[in-house]
């Protein structure tokens, strides 16, 4: 396991980290990033970030990844891929940001104030377990064990939705259970964030 | 003739999304177009899985294409824009990287499936505008709906990340297939901006900044309502209005549709069938206001 906290460790997650972007196919055109700023400013969540998405880039480029690891910056991405289409030299910043995600899971290295990895967590465990997302399962596991305080504010809404059908309290689940297991955990053996 | 796809309904159609899959399929039964529920589906991959285990999400989502594939290869059509972007993610990297799709296609064949590669995936509001065409649609519509303003809501993952069938910044289809239908499209610049997904329960301050902005340039504009593509996009900037007036001090009731609801009003289905009384802002006082 990779220590963040000393400068081998910091080293080390670097060169996993360009391993694993060269490994998404056009990976390699971070090297062409001109910090122009593009991503940043076309960022919905930007305003939010510790760190902007062209300074994700940057830190990167410095060696500095361990500070990106623990900012809020990947956990406010919402995957619109704005960045991805506006950027002039093609990266792929979406998928950085996932890879990044990942690196973090895997080093659990997340900033406290951030719910994401738990909400992905409750998410593939829901997933794993009926074949589908069960939105009132996940949903309601969320704002039990992470947000209490959602429940307050959810109250008039999430009886709006059942009411109406939209919020259904059993799950669906699907019939090839068995073989859905034996494809994913054939493949988690292989998973960087293991 | 009829056009004929696989379709691949998706999570959210069986939950919060339900008025979207109902819809789809009346508005497709109205214009003779064959879904052929994609048998025994499992979750696209999902962005939020996606995310985090990687190879494990390339699995989920190819055992889809695998099905697809053993039904007969037919176009795998989605209602839902992140389960077209993932589903049709995965053929993109299958495509670009073999050893990927070798690893996925080792662990498929353990559940006794594989895939080629060569399904292609499509976003329903591609087929019924491109394969269909909006001169067909027009056609069949026996309620125009003039003088109906409506702000046509594309989100992130209908055109992006690889704009397949539209621009992925400025889209057009919908915008066209509104005025097929004799309604009149609003000028709506942030058509493709982000509603802040799954960040509604993460972080709902960031999520609430970004549907206040969505509901304010069509308030802005003049629409009357607005129609989505994408069920976590419907979700986000109708049933939230409530919590963006109370953070922002408005008094947001914006009427807000499935496309495929206004369309298949438009053919003349039943309110019903197009499960109109699933949306948490009404519709009806809108829908009234189009000449009978």
């Amino acid at each position: 396991m990779v220590e963040l906290e000393t400068t081998q460790g910091v080293k080390t997650l670097h060169k996993i980290f360009l391993e694993d972007v060269y490994s998404i196919p056009g990976g390699e055109k971070i090297r062409l990033c001109q910090q122009c700023g593009t991503c940043s400013g076309s960022c919905p969540t930007a305003y939010l970030m510790d760190y902007s998405p062209r300074e994700v880039i940057a830190a990167f480029r410095a060696g500095m990844l361990d500070r990106v690891l623990k900012s809020n910056t990947i956990w406010l991405c919402t995957s619109c891929y704005s960045c991805t289409v506006r950027c002039p030299a093609g990266i792929k910043v979406t998928d950085i940001m996932y890879e990044l995600k990942r690196l973090a899971i895997k080093y659990k290295s997340w900033p406290s104030s951030s719910k994401n990895p738990a909400m992905s967590k409750i998410f593939i465990d829901h997933v794993h377990r009926f074949g589908r997302s069960y939105e009132a399962g996940v949903i309601g596991q969320f704002v039990l064990t992470q947000k209490p305080s959602l429940a307050w504010k959810f109250k008039g809404l999430g009886t709006k939705l059942f009411l109406s059908g939209r919020m259904p309290l059993l799950p669906k689940s699907i019939k090839g259970k068995d073989e859905f297991h034996k494809i994913i955990d054939l493949l988690a053996t292989k998973e960087v964030s293991q | 003739m009829t056009l004929t796809y696989s379709y691949f309904p998706g999570c959210s159609s069986e939950a919060t999304g339900k008025a979207y899959d109902i819809s789809t399929r009346a508005v497709c039964d109205k214009l003779d177009i064959e879904l052929k529920e994609l048998p025994d589906w499992n979750c696209c991959g999902s962005t939020s899985y996606f995310s985090i285990r990687e190879l494990e999400s390339f699995g989920v989502s190819a055992r889809n294409l695998a099905i697809a594939q053993e039904v007969g290869g037919m176009d795998l059509v989605a209602t839902c824009s992140a389960c077209y972007t993932i589903l049709a993610k995965t053929n993109r990297y299958f495509a670009e990287d073999p050893v990927l799709h070798e690893t996925i296609n080792e662990a498929l064949e353990a559940a006794g499936r594989t895939y080629d590669g060569n399904v292609n995936v499509r976003h329903i509001l591609d087929v019924i505008v491109n394969d269909l065409g909006c001169e067909t649609v027009a056609e069949k519509v026996t309620r125009r709906m003039t003088k109906l303003r409506v702000a046509p809501y594309y989100g992130c993952q209908a055109t992006r990340p690889k704009g397949t069938f539209d621009d992925p910044e400025f889209p057009t289809s919908l915008d066209h297939l509104l005025e097929a239908i004799g309604a009149e499209p609003i000028y709506y610049p942030v058509k493709t901006k982000c509603c802040g997904g799954m960040l509604m329960m993460t972080q709902e301050d960031a999520a609430l900044r970004l549907c206040h902005e969505l509901l304010k340039c069509a308030q802005d504009n003049g629409a009357d309502v607005i129609v989505t593509t994408c069920p976590l996009c419907e979700m986000n900037v109708e049933a939230y209005q409530k919590m963006v007036n109370k953070a922002y001090g408005t008094s947001f009731n914006i009427p807000v549709m499935y496309f495929t609801q206004l369309l298949g009003y438009a053919l003349g289905v039943d309110s019903k069938a197009l499960a109109l009384q699933m949306q948490i802002v009404p519709v009806e006082n809108v829908l009234a206001k189009v000449p009978a």
